[in-house]
């Protein structure tokens, strides 16, 4: 097949390197949906954490005061 | 863990694509017999080897786990196979295109290069269902680095019978009495296929970094006895798959 002329092959250049682009603008986009998923379940921890942080410490308050 | 030196590493392959692209437009020449569209093969080869590569280090990691029996490796292996049947997808799309703007056809079915390498992305596609089948972390583990192995055996013998196979179709330009590429090319096509393999390393970091923070978290939750999300039932000790 002979060359094709620079706008016809443009159009295909072109989209060859969108689908490349476009792919890994897709991986990570996903992975920043992975990274806010972590991030949420991390806060979660933390704030249960605290929780039972700040039981333990009512609880040994009040041990102390009964002795 | 997997994170270090990310940042710098992302950095490092965000310039070299973006170099390899300007050599590709504004310093390599445009080919004699195809003219514009050889641009295309400055993309889609050097995807076509890193994820063939990819595949071939998926299975190395894969004997690493199965002698060390850390499931580490096992993670690294699997992370490995993902990128590169993404690299792959890419592959076959970018190929398609540069199929038809140079042979008119979107595919060629009597084209061993073509076919062998839908072949391979096919039998990795079967890894997913394959590992994800198998409820025990530890058979899924040994049983995905099996398939790894011997998946990642057949990749070069694949390669090695469609070399031999010498089609008149796809061209040959390495290595070959023809004459290879030209110097600027070739030098182009390097810079290239440097750049792409910087993001599929780039891109295993991260991934493998998503997926140690997750099972860290779940190491976590573990501890402080908290109720396990829905959907997390794959729990791996250090990485979460």
């Amino acid at each position: 097949m002979p060359a094709l002329p620079l706008e016809e092959a443009g159009k295909y250049v072109a989209g060859a390197y969108v689908v490349f682009l476009v792919l890994i603008v897709v991986y990570v986009a996903i992975m920043a949906a992975k990274l806010q998923r972590i991030e949420r379940e991390l806060r979660e921890l933390a704030g249960l954490a605290e929780q039972r942080n700040g039981q333990e410490e009512s609880e040994r308050e009040r041990v102390t005061a009964d002795v | 863990m997997y994170g270090k030196g990310l940042k710098t590493l992302s950095i490092v392959t965000t310039v070299a694509i973006g170099l390899a692209f300007a050599l590709v437009f504004f310093y390599a020449p445009l080919d004699a017999d195809q003219g514009f569209v050889q641009k295309i093969f400055y993309l889609h080869v050097p995807l076509s080897i890193v994820a063939l590569v990819g595949f071939i280090a998926g299975g190395a990691f894969a004997v690493a786990h199965l002698r060390s029996g850390d499931r580490r490796w096992d993670a690294v292996s699997y992370v490995c196979i993902h990128l590169s049947v993404i690299f792959g997808v890419a592959v076959l799309i970018t190929g398609s295109i540069w199929a038809k703007a140079s042979w008119g056809h979107w595919w060629v079915w009597d084209e061993p290069t073509l076919v062998s390498f839908l072949i391979v992305f096919l039998l990795y596609a079967t890894y997913y269902p394959f590992r994800y089948a198998i409820e025990d972390p530890e058979r899924q583990a040994r049983y995905a680095s099996v398939f790894a192995i011997t998946a990642g055996a057949f990749v070069p013998l694949n390669f090695l019978a469609v070399r031999l196979a010498q089609s008149l179709v796809h061209p040959r330009v390495f290595a070959t009495t023809t004459g290879g590429l030209p110097g600027s090319m070739m030098l182009t096509f390097l810079a290239c296929l440097a750049a792409v393999a910087l993001l599929w390393v780039t891109l295993v970091k991260v991934e493998l970094t998503a997926k140690s923070a997750s099972g860290q978290l779940k190491r976590l939750r573990r501890a402080l006895d908290a109720p396990v999300p829905r959907g997390a039932s794959r729990v791996a000790p250090e990485v979460s798959l």
